[in-house]
């Protein structure tokens, strides 16, 4: 599958760079990043443990401010936006999964489902649907009133990309999801991805794994800082 | 985001925690306790104490001899008729409405086998609006009874209960004073204990010429009850009376006198002042358990912020907006201390069931409002600086918390 050119970015980064403290023990890492993506699109980001794949995922996803650098997000400059905007920008654009799973502990899976729909304002009823709807599209409809603890690592990760995509985000961002997944439940959560992107979901992951990456359309490399895009042939061979 | 998600998600935090949240809530609910049982105390000392002020009548006022000190060289004069006819001059003494000079002897009252020990009072008549003696049934003795020294009595409730039963009414019936045949015609309304300074219910009252002729000898007066025109006269009475009896015992310095002004108002003075000193400890005391809770609610709320950073990360990269997190963090604050003000108002109301000895705390419903009032605005007040803190977390310095 390609992407037309004529499809509009969701996502566009120029000159990106993060910096972690001062002086001599600063850390430069994103170094001049350029980088977008357009709608409908699967991208894998690959590189070296350190080279700064998560900060630039960070960035993307609102969670952390770039030392310099502009990030347009669905066209609108992310650092133009005061905090109550970005909150909103993460609730109704951005959809991330973490390696950690990060479901709320003691919390049901459908409640954890429903909190970015309480954040966005649904009422109770619509919410209600639309997590189980969620829930169902990751093959855990019958697991709604399990609590993280009762789940397996697999299934926690099915309910944190349940909760990723049920406010239906342009762009759905995830680190490492199968980084702490056994194999099995790594084909199944790399299969829900691969669904997500036919049904025309816009997929940015972190992975480690030349199996993961060679799912992906598109695979970029971060090296030191730098990111550059490799083709799916060379990503295999990486 | 809806104020009712604010509010369950703050309630789900707190019963998350359960033992937590009691121990926090029971700073408050000491605290309030102790305000609206300590102020009850303290308004229920003052009311007991009015009333037995009220009971000594509020503008009466008692003179009795007293031994001049040592200095004085002499034993001092007695209290004598002359004396109260001085001080029945309207001219000496404008603010002085009467003048009941008084006898008082210990006897044995008897009816057939009954016996009472009772105190006689002999007096006028003007000597029961004097010292406030409330009668029940039948009548008062007159001036005319004075005149003619008519042996009739009046009897304290206790007495005529020994004598006659329980809730008798003897009037017309003749009793024996040591002896001496006197007939009653009255029975006090019943004092109950603690009201004056004696019980008038273990009295027995007679015009002062019949005790006098029979029982006492007229000879010198056990004290004069006065009573000035008003409440605010009450203060110029007494100092008439002080002047008038200086010049006739021949006093010149108040240290040497030999007989002692005693009225309602200067108890009330004195028992204010120690009042509002002790009201005062109450409420600082009060206070200071209050600010003692509110400081358990902002280090509470401080662990349960920090402890659950990773969670306030979570839930922003969500999109939880700054306002949510410091609405829930607050909200919860706001229930530990709104909850625990009012199970101090329940516990401190239960507290002031319990009598203390002769009187019984009274609540102050200005109290109550305060007490609510303040555990709100701690809440809002000590829960403030950590929720503001939760809800400024870069949502990724929350996340990395561990
Ligand atoms: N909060 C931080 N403070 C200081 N240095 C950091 C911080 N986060 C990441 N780094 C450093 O930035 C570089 C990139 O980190 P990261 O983006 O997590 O790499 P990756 O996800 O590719 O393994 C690393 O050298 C890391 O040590
Ligand atoms: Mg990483």
């Amino acid at each position: 599958m390609t992407v037309d050119a004529q499809v509009p970015h969701v996502l566009d980064v120029r000159g990106l760079s993060k910096v972690y403290g001062e002086g001599e023990t600063a850390v430069h890492a994103l170094r001049d990043v350029d980088f977008s993506v357009r709608r409908g699109e699967y991208v894998a980001v690959i590189g070296q443990s350190g080279s700064g794949k998560s900060t630039l995922l960070n960035v993307l996803g609102c969670l952390d401010a770039p030392t310099s650098g502009r990030y347009f997000l669905e066209g609108l400059d992310v650092a133009q936006l005061d905090e109550r905007q970005q909150s909103v920008m993460r609730n109704r654009q951005i959809g991330f999964v973490f390696q950690a799973f990060n479901l709320i502990p003691r919390t049901s899976a459908l409640a954890n489902v429903e909190l970015p729909l309480i954040y966005a304002g649904l009422g109770r009823r619509r919410r209600r649907e639309r997590a189980l709807a969620a829930l169902e599209l990751v093959g855990l409809h019958g697991r709604s009133d399990h609590r993280p603890n009762e789940l397996s690592g697999g299934q926690q990760q099915r309910v944190a990309v349940a909760r990723a995509l049920v406010t239906g985000p342009a762009l759905l961002l995830a680190d490492e999801p199968t980084g702490n997944l056994d194999s099995e439940s790594t084909t199944d959560v790399l299969a829900l991805f691969d669904g997500l992107h036919r049904s025309g979901r816009t997929i940015v992951l972190i992975t480690h794994d030349d199996e993961v990456a060679a799912r992906a359309e598109r695979v970029v490399v971060v090296r030191d800082g730098r990111l550059t895009e490799a083709s799916p042939r060379r990503a295999r061979a990486w | 985001m809806s104020p009712v998600e604010i509010v369950r998600f703050a309630v789900r935090g707190l019963i998350a925690n359960r033992l937590r949240s009691l121990l926090t809530m029971l700073g408050i609910i000491i605290g309030i306790a102790a305000v609206i049982l300590l102020t009850a105390l303290g308004n229920g000392a003052s009311q007991f104490i009015q009333g037995q002020i009220a009971g000594l009548g509020a503008n009466s006022i008692t003179i009795i001899p007293r031994q001049p000190p040592d200095s004085a060289g002499t034993d001092g004069r007695p209290l004598s008729a002359a004396d109260a006819r001085a001080l029945a001059d309207p001219q000496g003494a404008p603010d002085v409405a009467s003048v009941s000079p008084v006898v008082t002897v210990p006897a044995s009252v008897d009816a057939g086998r009954a016996s009472s020990d009772a105190t006689v009072i002999g007096s006028t008549p003007t000597y029961f609006s004097g010292a406030n003696v409330q009668l029940g049934s039948g009548r008062v003795y007159t001036e005319a009874d004075v005149e003619a020294g008519r042996k009739v009595l009046i009897l304290g409730r206790t007495v005529a209960d020994d004598l006659f039963g329980a809730g008798s009414n003897p009037l017309e019936r003749d009793v024996l004073v040591r002896g001496v045949p006197f007939r009653v015609v009255g029975v006090l309304a019943p004092a109950g204990e603690g009201q004056g300074l004696s019980n008038p219910d273990e009295n027995v009252l007679a015009p002062i010429t019949a005790v006098q002729g029979s029982l006492t000898g007229f000879g010198d007066l056990g004290q004069i009850v006065v009573q000035a025109r008003s409440t605010e006269a009450q203060a110029a009475a007494e100092s008439e009376i002080n002047s008038i009896l200086d010049r006739r015992h021949g006093i010149d310095d108040p240290e040497l006198r030999d007989f002692q002004v005693i009225s309602a108002r200067q108890l009330a003075d004195v028992l204010d002042q120690t009042l509002s000193a002790f009201t005062l400890l109450l409420a600082a005391i009060a206070a200071i358990s209050l600010v003692v809770g509110g400081i358990g609610i902002t280090n509470i709320m401080l662990v349960s912020v920090t402890e659950r950073t990773r969670e306030i990360g979570i839930r922003k990269a969500l999109g939880a907006p700054p306002s949510a997190i410091l609405g829930q963090f607050l909200v919860e604050s706001i229930i530990l201390s709104l909850v625990g003000g009012v199970l101090g108002v329940a516990v401190g109301f239960a507290g002031t069931l319990v009598p203390l000895g002769d009187f019984r705390p009274v609540v102050l419903p200005a109290a109550v409002v305060a007490a609510v009032g303040v555990s709100a605005g701690i809440g809002i007040f000590f829960g403030a600086y950590p929720a503001r803190r939760a809800a400024r977390l870069r949502p990724i310095d929350a996340l990395r918390r561990e």
